[in-house]
């Protein structure tokens, strides 16, 4: 069966900085990837190639077998398969939590805006904040907004979902309240490539964990067997800033 | 009102209620002073003026009130015509403004003949005296006397005056959408909009919030500047006061228009003030 996502030989540099220096990994159907490393590893780097925010330098991307880092297919198509859902949440501020979800199901995928705010209400339902879908982004908590920004990568029905340390901006009491919808989606068979600085999380719902260091990936396979590196560090000893 | 006010005095300890005291007696002083100060200022002033040698003259020449009554209808007529014109320009500014703005941040190669159309432009009409374009377009564009040229010079005077304060709205606006984060297009883009659609729905409604402020003081500027339209010999309220003037030999219907020209900015300047308020105080919330 063709991967949902495959990264082949990806090289992407800032300058004279090397990030990523030909990583690679798959994604299969409803399989939760990992990748984990410290901070300035590039994972954030990784997900934005994927998700095509970033041009690379060379490899490609491909999307159930299409080639999308190809300038001639459509970039915007295949993002339109794609979400994220950023460390900083980066909800739209005059948008009200609702709002926000809505928005790309109507005006990128054409739903009436009655079916768009119905879809939207429903899943703040799923991530518990069903009463919070008329407050803007400034009247939420950092858990509350991130749950939001989950609702929002979930809303346009994401073929490949990718989450980028989503719990690193969070005080430590709000980080369970995320994993726990992370968990469902899991669950749920949500195909789910993620980079995270929780080991302990990770090895509990990913499939597969890869260890990226000084933009190669060291080390890729189930967590059992990856969860005693010594290469990585507990979380905390590399937050981000 | 300061909280210790709102509690009731009996719940205060002898020591707040003592310091209560002495913040009190403080400020009554102050008031006391400023007073007396503007109070000394005012009487000066106006000593000073009525005692000058030439104070009967002035006054008659400039504060005759059967004169100033007198031209007031035909001021007032002028200055509804300056209260169109504002209108019209305000809403050709905002749209020329936002057009030019939005063209100047666009990136890549592609849009650079554009990108360098429109940064000409803001150099061109913020370096030019208003005065100097009404001339020229004023009076240059009709002589030109091609077909479907306006010859109003009200008309000409209000495509003057969208040129040249588009310049300085467009630099406005451009300022406040390259305050928008680049993480608020990344995730615009992400859920797959279009670039005019981020740009329209993401990045400009948080743009022109953060700018209203120096937005409305751009329109409290045009709309004295809408008198200048009188050069043309667009009957306005400036150039009533001036017909006015000359058929009396008094100079009080210039002070008749100025003061009503006072009166119509101060709404706009208010509600300036309210929206920078309100700006401030979200920008504390934030
Ligand atoms: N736009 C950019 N321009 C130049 N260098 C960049 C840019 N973005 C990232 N980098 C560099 O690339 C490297 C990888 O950054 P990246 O954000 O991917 O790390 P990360 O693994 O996500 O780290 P963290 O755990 O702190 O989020 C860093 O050294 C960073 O300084
Ligand atoms: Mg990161």
């Amino acid at each position: 069966m063709t991967p949902v996502l495959e990264v082949r030989d990806l090289v992407k540099r800032y300058g004279d900085t090397t990030v990523l220096d030909h990583v690679g990994l798959t994604v299969d159907e409803h399989q939760v990837v990992t990748v984990i490393g410290s901070s300035g590893s590039g994972k954030s780097t990784l997900l934005r190639c994927v998700d095509l925010l970033e041009e690379i330098d060379d490899g490609q991307i491909l999307l159930d077998g299409v080639d999308v880092s190809d300038p001639r297919n459509d970039a915007a198509a295949a993002q339109r398969r794609m979400a994220i859902v950023f460390q900083a949440f980066n909800l739209f501020p005059h948008m009200t939590a609702a709002a926000n979800i809505a928005l790309a199901p109507r005006v990128v995928h054409g739903l009436p805006a009655d079916e768009a705010d119905a879809r939207a209400r429903d899943l703040l339902d799923r991530v518990g904040l069903a009463d919070r879908a008329d407050a803007h982004p400034d009247r939420l908590s950092g858990g509350q907004q991130q749950r939001v920004a989950i609702a929002r990568a979930l809303a346009v029905r994401p073929r490949l979902l990718l989450l980028d340390e989503i719990t690193s901006a969070l005080d430590p009491e709000l980080v369970g309240e995320v994993l726990a919808i992370v968990r469902g989606l899991a669950a749920d068979g949500v195909t789910i490539l993620m980079a995270t600085h929780e080991m302990g999380f990770a090895r509990q719902v990913s499939d597969r964990v890869c260890f990226l260091d000084g933009g190669r990936v060291l080390e890729s396979g189930p967590p059992a067997r990856c969860s005693a590196n010594p290469n990585t560090n507990g979380p905390g000893s590399s937050w981000p800033v | 009102m300061t909280p210790e006010l709102a509690t009731p005095e009996l719940a205060l300890s002898p020591l707040a209620r003592e310091r209560q005291a002495y913040r009190r007696s403080r400020a009554r002083r102050s008031t006391l002073v400023a007073l007396a100060s503007t109070v000394v200022f005012a009487v000066a002033v106006a000593v000073g003026v009525t005692s000058a040698p030439g104070w009967p003259r002035v006054q008659d020449t400039f504060l005759d009130l059967r004169v100033g009554w007198e031209s007031l209808p035909a001021i007032l007529s002028g200055l509804w015509l300056n209260v169109r014109v504002l209108v019209v320009a305000e809403i050709g500014v905002l749209l020329l403004g936002l057009l030019i703005a939005v063209l100047r941040t666009l990136r890549g190669p592609v849009f650079f003949p554009l990108r360098a159309l429109a940064t000409g432009y803001v150099d061109l009409f913020r370096g030019v005296p208003l005065l100097i374009a009404l001339y020229l377009i004023g009076f240059g564009l009709p002589a030109l006397r091609l077909q479907g040229i306006p010859t109003d010079t009200a008309v000409l005077g209000t495509i003057t005056l969208i040129l040249i304060y588009s310049a300085y709205v467009a630099e406005v606006f451009r300022a406040g959408i390259e305050s928008v984060h680049p993480s608020q297009r990344a995730a615009a883009r992400s859920l797959g909009l279009t670039h005019r659609q981020s740009m329209r729905l993401v990045i400009l409604p948080q743009a022109v919030r953060r700018v209203l402020p120096p937005l409305l003081n751009d329109f409290v500027a045009l709309q004295k500047d809408v008198g200048l339209i009188s050069v043309l010999g667009a009957v306005d309220a400036i150039r009533a006061a001036q017909i006015a003037s000359a058929r009396t030999f008094d100079f009080t219907p210039y002070v008749v228009a100025a003061l009503l020209f006072v009166l119509l900015a101060v709404p706009t300047g208010r509600i300036a003030d309210a929206v920078a308020a309100r700006a401030t105080r979200r920008q504390g919330l934030a």
